[in-house]
């Protein structure tokens, strides 16, 4: 979700958050449970479809499927190997590859298309009927946060590891760890700083 | 709801039996007002007050007649602040969403969210920008967000602690600029004196009290003889 989102104007676009969320739900369970390679090359074409509605190339999956792939190279061995390289073992590993990579691409189309405000939207309207014991306005800016945060902390470890190089000391742990703790801890206290400044301390 | 302005009266405050202010006298009504100080002074103490972020041990500051102790809440929606590292003030992923974002905490219509947050990207030249995430423009575009994320909100008062210090020359004249031109009393605090060309006021603090208190000509010789 971290900057993934891709503006458009397509039909998947402008889909409701909360309808996508649920189709996507059903897509990820048909997937999950189907067992014929036909069917499953018509599931895969439809979300190859979906892509095309929303005016993207299935490339713009890569970023999120590339590192499956990676998983993938070696777990279908490993599963041909625990099948006996019997065709029934190279069939159940090739459905497994496969089952991961529509999977991923679906959800990969779900954040392609959708804002992290809608998505928030969305999870807000599904905790409604727990509103007695859940804050949706909390968890949506919780889940808000979270997200915003990764970029940041990412960048903090970046800078220490290049602290840490500069100044000799690629292999200690502590030279990463520590800096990293307490710039995050920092960080987090200059949020929520910032969070009161702009009226979000009720 | 009384006086207008900005008063801070007797105010003192410490961090651990250490003195950052002591008895802080001041009616803040012009509407350029710098603020200068070496590091430690307690000069961002002082701004953060305006906006309830730190409270007085002693004394009292208002804002517009707003208690900062007591209506914080109320002195938030009146008081913007602008932060050294926009980076910590940024909470949603993209440039448009978290400018609309204030406007929706604040249960806003969508379409009176959708206008002003266009109005505000327009307004600070983020338009191109609405769909980047924020976490991959530039500094003074980072900067130019955080404005726009404050102002779009409608404050009345704008306080920016050394908004300038990360920014190259370009952007500093750039934010500097806009904090300028715009409409709301603006109260800057920065070690950056050429930020303060053409403002009303400039305080000193140093040690925790205010040691000059005049237009700038005369405020900005007084800290840089207490420089020398």
């Amino acid at each position: 979700m971290i900057g993934l989102y891709r503006p458009g104007n397509s039909l998947v676009h402008r889909a409701p958050a909360l309808l996508k969320l649920g189709l996507l739900a059903v897509g990820m369970l048909m997937i999950g449970v189907v067992g014929d390679p036909l069917v499953f090359v018509w599931a895969a074409a439809a979300v190859v479809g979906l892509y095309a509605l929303a005016g993207m190339p299935p490339t713009a999956a890569w970023p999120q499927v590339g590192p499956i792939l990676w998983i993938l190279l070696f777990a279908v061995p490993v599963q041909v190997l625990v099948a006996g390289g019997s065709a029934a073992g190279w069939l159940t590993a090739g459905l497994m590859a496969g089952r991961l990579v529509v999977a991923v691409a679906l959800a990969a189309l779900f954040t392609l298309t959708t804002t992290v405000t809608a998505v928030l939207e969305a999870f807000q309207v599904l905790l409604k009927p727990f509103f007695r014991w859940v804050d949706a306005d909390r968890v949506g800016l919780l889940v808000a946060l979270t997200i915003r945060c990764i970029p940041l902390v990412a960048a903090i470890v970046r800078e220490v590891l290049e602290a840490r190089r500069a100044r000799g000391a690629e292999g200690s742990i502590v030279a990463l760890a520590v800096p990293v703790v307490v710039r995050s801890l920092y960080a987090a206290d200059a949020i929520g700083e910032a969070l009161a400044a702009r009226g979000l301390d009720d | 709801m009384t006086a207008a302005g900005i008063r801070f009266e007797s105010v003192s405050h410490g961090f651990d039996a250490h003195p950052v202010l002591q008895g802080i006298d001041l009616n803040l009504t012009e509407r350029r007002i710098g603020i200068v100080g070496a590091n430690g002074s307690g000069k961002s103490t002082l701004a953060r007050m305006i906006n309830g972020l730190v409270t007085p041990d002693s004394g009292t500051v208002t804002v517009n007649g707003l208690d900062v102790r007591r209506q914080a809440k109320l002195v938030r929606r009146e008081v913007g602040f602008i932060f050294t590292n926009p980076d910590n003030q940024i909470v949603m992923p993209t440039v448009q969403e978290d400018v609309a974002f204030t406007l929706r905490r604040r249960g806003l219509p969508a379409d009176e969210i959708a206008r002003r947050t266009a109005e505000a990207l327009d307004r600070f030249g983020l338009t191109a920008l609405a769909e980047r995430p924020a976490h991959r423009l530039s500094g003074g575009q980072k900067q130019l967000l955080a404005l726009a994320a404050v102002l779009v909100a409608g404050p009345s008062i704008v306080v920016a602690d050394e908004p300038t210090t990360l920014l190259d020359a370009r952007n500093t004249r750039l934010i500097t600029g806009l904090l300028v031109s715009l409409t709301q009393q603006v109260i800057v605090v920065t070690h950056d004196l050429d930020v303060l060309d053409g403002f009303d006021r400039v305080i000193v603090i140093d040690e925790g009290r205010v040691v000059a208190d005049d237009v700038p000509a005369v405020a900005l010789a007084t800290y840089l003889s207490l420089l020398s």
